[in-house]
């Protein structure tokens, strides 16, 4: 008899070993996440995969699946508050998407639609935040950073380098690079490195693709983020990558 | 037809593509004005505000004119709406938020390239800039927000008829853009 | 400073664990960490740069940038605002010709705020190059300004600027019976290490931090784990403000801390422990030190300890100016030389701990009580308290009293019995459990100290009828924004916008709705936050709310909206640069004003 929870009432099998959201993924259940990759180790620093597990309120991608245990993830009060956990990334940086070339390939702005988040409900911080232009091939805006260190992953655990690290505390925090110079530009990453394409946002762009594929025909522009996303978890860590960012690695591999 | 509902538009801090993007429900323009009434709005040329029904805001707050622009509009309009990204958070004007007022002006009215005559410009004719650009909210209550940059023809076409046809104006999942 | 650092690292075992130790070291020096730094230890200790600077920016006494050859903090408690801490600060600014926040022109000296150094029966307070302190006033704020003017070395300074005492003024089971060195241990040993788990479990003894965890249980689960290697960690990083218990017991009492946690390494079966000493309380370092020595030359730590074949033995590491330390994993993460940023749980440290092997993390007098009961056995300290809370409790009380100090009492005590004893008249509240417990109106004062009523970690402030409670909350709201590990989205941007909110009302900016959407973000940020730092970042506000709604009404504008900002100020610069002085280059705040 294998083990099962139950999420919204669906009862769902797991294995030993699996988080909530590994085995609502497998099952085919979407939980809104931004710090969140199935290949790397789970962070839980977003909150946006909250669920309530037993009454608790838990982190999806870091509490272990455990038998029996009753799962709540689309309510109305999950989902509300999801709703303003968005807003919030959304404020404390600078999230102008119209002149952003992430958009309609951002992961934060894609969970901002499937939450039909309308407003930024909360006042905006408008934070100064460093960009840094001086690598030839990658370029990175800190004020777009949610601080989901999917990228310090990344370069530890597949480039087998450590180009990226959060510092510093609260409402401070920031994304450092690996140089005694400290920008891009001296540090190992390369532009067909995976923690150049892992960003959930517009915070770590590839210089001179951003308008290859046009405004409106974008991955989110059709697809809604949950689809794209179990679409993607479980497979080939490179189908893990949204399409049009796939493209793009292999347009850079390709230029070289 | 007493009873058209009474709508007026204006832009602050915006480029007028919002309105431009209204202009884009086309030949739907004939249906609307059959139930809706423009007050003031750059499509009539109305200096100020009557009483409304609904008032649709383009643009952040940027100047001290914006300012009163934006308070006539809430003193007269029962609903008020911010249409597209600059009411609701700023926009591309907001770009310069993390730039001191004082070096901007600078830049551009004393020591930037190309700057002939440097003076900065003073008139009582003037709107005076305020520090940061704002989003429409912190400065009066609204409620209701159309996102995008500009929110497409469909967006104002569906949020309009949802009103005046008295539902609560919803947006549905493909509506919804930031860009 | 090559040298320096070479010989700093090699003391330290070129240990990337020691980060910490090692970075207190070159601040003390040089009072930053310089980049040759940075890049030497990154090769000396085999760790990247980026992972050094994480840390150097995380905690509030590392500096990338030069501060003054005298860093002067004073403390931001409320407690010493009480006592007249911000007078205090512009007079010292002002005397030392330095603007808070900075360093003065000639580098000798930098002064700024620090968050509460635990010294709130003594304050106003402060710390000079690390050391506290205590009792300063405009003597005292004189007199610094000249040593300092005059470069005197801080070990010529006169002693009572660093004068800090214990102010006990009640003793009960804990405080009263000074055990005997060694005595603990021995009873240990004759009546076998499961048989005091029984004892400590009869007991009925709970954790002292605050969240209650039974001791017995936390030991036991931690001796049953596979993982052979386990440790014992003594928590004495308080820093919540208002509390200072920890301080007093490791200066009377640290032998008998050090004996608890001795106590627990034997029946969990660890060979090693660590006392975690908040940064603020480095004036204790090296007696604490000293009192180790004569342990180990008295047999009672090292090797074969009272030849019983027990092996053990405790190290001191200092922390450096981070609240969130006080979380158990972020001190773990903290002791293995990384940023204290909490970790997901689980697995819980008994499990995997410092270094991913079990370990017990456990308040100072947690151990002080376990190595008393190990002593007189647990029905002693069951007998006292009530049914749930079992013993006494020290407080540590502050504010509005005659006698600020340190308070022990029986669990069940009312808060009106213990604020008659202090000395307290006209109270207006009492926040129990500090900022991140509970306040409690003068309606409240026959509850009762206990887990099941009103649980603390030591921290009781008593205000007086002539206190702004609002003021109380800002400052606490206040200083969880500047703690916040920003881990979480929740917590993160939550205490920054809570933060923004209270001071919007506080400032007489708010609205009709401002409430509603200030009690809104406190329950979003008590609901979602990671760790218990966001959980309970919003009850400074949430309590009050509950208990003073009509204070906060009274704050507000009777209109239906106000911008969250000075709009006529927001023109200023606009104005002074177009030199423009007319009506029109105003704006009023509201409409109304126009009228």
């Amino acid at each position: 008899m294998s083990k099962t929870i139950t999420i919204d009432g669906k009862i769902i099998p797991f294995e030993e070993g699996q988080t909530i959201m590994d085995a609502a993924m497998a099952a085919g259940i979407y939980i809104p996440h931004l710090c969140h990759q199935p290949e790397f180790t789970p962070h839980g620093s977003c909150k946006l995969c909250t669920v309530k597990v037993n009454g608790r309120n838990c982190s999806a991608c870091t509490f272990p699946a455990m038998d029996g245990q009753d799962v709540l993830s689309e309510t109305e009060e999950l989902i509300d508050d999801r709703r303003k956990i968005t807003q919030m990334l959304f404020v404390e940086g600078n999230h102008l998407c119209p002149g952003c070339e992430k958009t309609g390939n951002c992961q934060l702005q894609a969970v901002g639609y499937h939450l039909n988040m309308l407003d930024n409900h909360f006042p905006l911080f408008y934070p100064d935040r460093e960009i840094d232009a001086s690598h030839p091939d990658v370029m990175i805006d800190q004020s777009r950073c949610i601080f989901c260190t999917l990228c310090v992953r990344a370069s530890q655990q597949k480039d087998g380098k450590n180009v990226f690290a959060i510092s510093g505390r609260g409402i401070n925090k920031h994304l450092i690079f690996n140089a005694e110079s400290g920008l891009l530009k001296d540090t190992a990453l390369e532009a067909t490195d995976q923690a150049a394409h892992i960003c959930p946002t517009g915070a770590i762009l590839i210089k001179r693709t951003g308008y290859q594929v046009p405004i409106g025909e974008r991955i989110y522009d059709h697809k809604q983020i949950d689809q794209v996303s179990l679409a993607s978890s479980g497979s080939r860590p490179d189908e893990a990558l949204p399409p049009s960012l796939a493209v793009e690695t292999e347009h850079v591999k390709h230029g070289e | 037809m007493a009873n058209k509902i009474r709508v007026a538009t204006t832009s602050l801090a915006g480029c007028f593509g919002c309105h431009m993007s209204f202009l884009d429900i086309d030949e739907r323009m004939l249906q609307l004005v059959e139930v809706v009434e423009f007050d003031r709005s750059p499509l009539t040329d109305i200096e100020h505000c009557t009483n409304c029904d609904i008032g649709l805001i383009e643009g952040g707050v940027c100047n001290s004119e914006n300012v009163h622009v934006l308070r006539e509009f809430r003193n007269n309009c029962k609903i008020l709406v911010a249409v597209g990204a600059c009411a609701i958070n700023g926009g591309l004007p907001a770009l310069r938020n993390h730039i001191p007022l004082e070096e901007c002006l600078n830049e551009a009215y004393l020591d930037g390239i190309g700057v002939e005559n440097p003076q900065i410009p003073s008139d009582i004719e003037l709107p005076l800039l305020l520090n940061q650009v704002h989003p429409i909210h912190e400065v009066v209550k609204i409620d209701y927000f159309l996102p995008g940059c500009p929110p497409s023809a469909d967006v104002f076409w569906k949020f309009l008829t949802d009103l005046i046809e008295g539902r609560e104006p919803s947006l549905p999942y493909e509506l919804v853009h930031y860009d | 400073m090559r040298q320096f650092i070479q010989d700093i690292a090699e003391n330290n075992h070129y240990q990337a664990t020691h980060l910490l130790q090692i970075l207190r070291q070159i601040q003390s020096r040089y009072h930053y960490i310089p980049e040759a730094a940075i890049e030497q230890l990154s090769d000396s200790l085999n760790i990247s740069r980026t992972q050094i600077i994480s840390v150097i920016e995380f905690y509030s006494f590392f500096h990338l940038t030069p501060k003054g050859q005298y860093e002067l903090l004073i403390s931001d408690s409320i407690t010493d605002h009480m006592l007249g801490k911000k007078d205090l600060l512009d007079y010292l600014a002002d005397k030392l010709a330095v603007t808070v926040g900075e360093v003065r022109e000639d580098g000798l000296v930098s002064l700024d705020n620090t968050s509460c150094t635990g010294m709130c029966d003594q304050g106003p307070a402060g710390l000079v190059n690390g050391y506290a302190l205590t009792r300063l006033d405009r003597p005292a704020c004189d007199k610094i300004a000249e040593l300092i003017n005059r470069q005197k070395p801080l070990n010529e300074w006169p002693a009572e600027l660093f004068q800090v005492e214990d102010n006990i003024y009640k003793s009960g089971l804990l405080l009263n019976r000074q055990i005997k060195q060694g005595a603990a241990l021995s009873s240990t040993f004759s009546r076998g290490v499961k048989e005091t788990l029984k004892e400590i479990d009869k007991s009925g003894l709970r954790g002292r931090g605050g969240a209650g965890f039974k001791t017995a249980i936390k030991w036991q689960f931690c001796s049953e784990e596979p993982q052979t290697e386990r440790y014992v960690v003594c928590n004495a990083d308080e820093g919540e403000p208002g509390t200072f218990k920890d301080r007093v017991l490791l200066n009377s009492y640290a032998d008998q801390v050090f004996e608890g946690m001795t106590v627990c390494a034997a029946i969990i079966g660890a060979k090693q422990g660590f006392l975690y000493l908040r940064g603020e309380y480095l004036h204790l370092h090296d007696k604490l030190q000293d009192i180790l020595d004569q342990r180990r030359q008295n047999g009672l730590l090292g090797n074969n300890i009272q030849n019983a074949g027990v092996d053990f033995d405790i190290e001191i590491c200092l922390g450096a100016g981070a609240y969130i330390c006080g979380e158990e994993s972020a001190l773990i993460e903290s002791l293995e030389g990384k940023a204290g940023i909490p970790r997901n749980r689980p697995p819980y440290p008994v499990t995997q701990g410092y270094l991913g092997k079990p370990t017990v993390v456990n308040n100072v007098e947690t151990f002080l009580a376990a190595a008393t009961i190990a002593v007189n056995g647990g029905d002693w300290f069951a007998d006292i308290g009530t049914e749930k809370s079992k013993g006494t409790k020290i407080l540590s009380i502050s504010g509005d009293c005659a006698r600020p100090g340190i308070y022990e009492y029986p669990f069940g005590t009312t808060i009106q019995t213990i604020l008659n004893e202090c000395g307290a008249v006209d109270v207006l509240g009492v926040q129990v459990g500090g900022p991140s417990g509970t306040f409690i109106s003068n309606q409240e004062f026959e509850r009762k100290l206990a887990f099941e009523d009103l649980a603390t970690g030591g921290s009781f402030i008593i205000f007086n009828s002539s206190r702004n409670i609002l003021d109380a909350v800002q400052n606490f709201t206040h200083f969880f924004a500047h703690e916040s590990c920003g881990f979480c989205t929740p917590c993160r941007v939550g205490t920054s916008l809570l933060k923004k909110q209270m001071d919007k009302i506080v400032e007489g900016h708010g609205s009709a709705g401002d409430i509603v959407a200030l009690e809104e973000l406190c329950q979003l940020v008590k609901n979602y936050s990671h760790c218990g730092l966001g959980q309970t970042a919003a009850n400074p506000i949430l309590t009050t709310l509950e208990r003073y709604l009509g204070l906060y009404e009274s704050q507000l504008k009777e209109i239906s909206f106000e911008p969250g900002f000075d709009l006529d100020g927001a023109l200023e610069t606009a104005r002074r640069m177009a030199n423009r002085y007319d009506a029109g280059a105003h704006l009023a705040q509201t409409e109304s004003e126009h009228e």
